[in-house]
């Protein structure tokens, strides 16, 4: 390859991604060092961001202590119900399922991860309001049920919006599974059991590790099921930053919040890719 | 196992399907089926907020998937031809964008163009020759900038997928049999990643017609669609917004069964 031609591939290289590029830097990359700055400010008198350099926001933190709380228990317990419920869906939809259906029970799952979110969390205010469930109680004489605005609403809100997000990975890991390894361990005496918990889990494990991390990082983001299934009481961190950016306008102190969110996001993440690339390397999954 | 596996999918469709049968209901109330009637449907669809934020939805959306379908493309064709260390970072940067929760991209965007703004519009006031110089705000362009940056990053991982599962041999041959690299692309790599594209463009799509967190940092003073029923479903519930959530699904239901045909046709393909 001569030089010329050489430098002609790098310049149209570089046009391709330079939309890209420019893109991720302005919307990506610029807005968390903005995001950053802010921090370490300090509120204006009349809400917004005045330049200073200050720890106070950090120091600040323990003052929504009880969001973090909140986030930080609902989010993982969620993610765990979560995970009990899907694994047998993924496990059946890969190993079980007759495979002339497969296809479509598969699209039957991942169909309302793309639907949205806002409509899926108002079908349960419907359900579990005073209108739904604890109405039909009521003519059965089951008096004053209260089921919205409780934890246990929030923890079903975020089970129903997950479930898709954590089916997928998983079953994506146990349909590359190699069935000659089942065979191999059902000759070698091993009951039914043992060949799951000795085969098929532990190579299922990438994926379960990629369902609850995807999951919890989303949870922890998390703003419209305890808005609506939780009616105040129930608050996360994603409450807490609207409330701090759109109504009592401390951007400071909301963007301090929001870096520590990142920061969690981060250690999640690494936690799981550690655990993910020790089971057994990386693999592909397929969001869609 | 087989009653659980039913007990899953009819908790997956159960509530869906009750907030469509309750958006034909004739009477307002929620826990009794009184006759069957569209009037809410008629109600909806004359109010015009609705039909305006649906509007704005329709625009953010078609806009934001467009140029992540175009320059989501060109970034999964260019980033192949980085050297690894760049491909890298690029990787990582779209991976952020994925994984990083909505409300954060919607906080990080709104201060960074909050800031941005507070310095462009007095510059432009001193430079602007006329009494009324521009002011830049939040708005359309900033919600298609929020969506348009997890959008791309969709669309790059989605065609980066089937670029990689594209015979080379038969790139290597369109160039022996003298086609130029624009010629080989446009009769040999375009018509194979294409279902890919037009997929990534329906998932962006959706993902921006139905996103309510980012839209809610950096739309300022516009609604959108989700905005506008947030903002309903907080004054109470109505079969209104029923019918509204029976059509926004009606609409995301569509995008996404194209779009896994799509997908699924370039599985088949591939398997080939």
């Amino acid at each position: 390859m001569t030089a010329a031609t050489n430098t002609k591939r790098n310049l149209v290289t570089a046009a391709l991604v330079a939309p890209a590029a420019a893109w991720l830097m302005i919307f990506l990359v610029l807005p968390f060092i903005a995001m950053l700055v802010f921090a370490f400010g300090e509120r204006a008198p009349e809400g917004g961001y005045q330049a200073a350099f200050t720890f106070a926001q950090f120091a600040n933190l323990p003052t929504r202590a009880a969001a973090f709380w909140n986030t930080l228990i609902l989010a993982p317990i969620g993610a765990l119900a979560c995970l009990l419920i899907a694994y047998p869906v993924a496990y059946y939809l890969a190993v079980r399922a007759n495979p002339r259906y497969r296809l479509i029970l598969v699209s039957l799952v991942v169909v309302p991860f793309w639907t949205s979110l806002l409509v899926r969390t108002y079908a349960w205010m419907y359900i579990l309001g005073s209108r739904g469930i604890p109405n039909l109680l009521s003519m059965i004489g089951i008096e004053d049920v209260r089921m919205l605005n409780t934890p246990g609403a929030v923890l079903l809100g975020i089970v129903y919006g997950y479930l898709p997000l954590m089916i997928m990975p998983i079953y994506v890991s146990l349909e590359k599974l190699d069935r000659r390894l089942l065979e191999a361990s059902a000759d070698l005496g091993a009951k039914p059991v043992s060949t799951f918990f000795g085969v098929t889990l532990p190579l299922s494990l990438p994926g379960v590790m990629t369902g609850v991390a995807l999951v919890t990082i989303l949870l922890l983001g998390e703003y419209l099921i305890p808005q609506l299934l939780g009616g105040g009481k129930v608050f996360f961190i994603g409450n807490a930053l609207v409330d701090l950016f759109l109504q009592s306008r401390n951007w400071p102190f909301g963007s301090a919040i929001a870096v520590t969110l990142v920061a969690v996001v981060v250690v999640i993440l690494m936690v799981a890719m550690r655990i993910a690339f020790r089971v057994a390397g990386t693999r592909q999954v397929d969001l869609v | 196992m087989r009653a659980f596996i039913s007990s899953v999918y009819l908790f997956l469709y159960a509530p869906i399907a009750l907030v469509v049968l309750f958006s034909f209901n004739a009477g307002r109330n929620a826990s009794e089926f009184t006759g069957f009637s569209t009037a809410w449907y008629g109600k909806a669809l004359g109010n015009t907020f609705l039909v305006s934020a649906l509007q704005n939805s329709l625009l953010i959306a078609f806009t934001s998937a467009t140029l992540a379908a175009i320059f989501g493309t060109m970034a999964a064709l260019g980033m192949e031809r980085l050297a690894p260390r760049n491909r890298a970072i690029f990787d990582a940067l779209f991976a952020a964008a994925i994984v990083v929760p909505g409300v954060v991209i919607g906080i990080a965007t709104l201060v960074a163009l909050v800031a941005v703004f507070s310095f462009v519009n007095p510059a432009l006031a001193t430079i602007w020759p006329g009494d009324q110089p521009p002011q830049l705000g939040l708005g359309y362009g900033s919600i298609i900038a929020a969506h348009g940056l997890f959008s791309m990053a969709l669309v790059t991982m989605i065609v980066k997928a089937r670029i990689a599962s594209l015979g080379r041999d038969i790139v290597e041959a369109s160039s022996d049999l003298y086609a130029t690299p624009l010629t080989t692309f446009r009769l040999i790599v375009l018509p194979q990643i294409l279902p890919s594209i037009l997929a990534g463009f329906l998932l962006a799509f959706t993902f921006s017609f139905d996103d309510f967190i980012i839209a809610f940092f950096v739309a300022g003073s516009k609604t959108t669609l989700p905005i506008y029923v947030f903002a309903s479903i907080r004054r109470g519930v109505t079969p209104e917004i029923n019918a509204i959530a029976t059509l926004v699904l009606v609409a995301s239901l569509l995008l996404i069964l194209t779009a896994r045909i799509l997908m699924r046709e370039k599985k088949t393909k591939s398997g080939e």
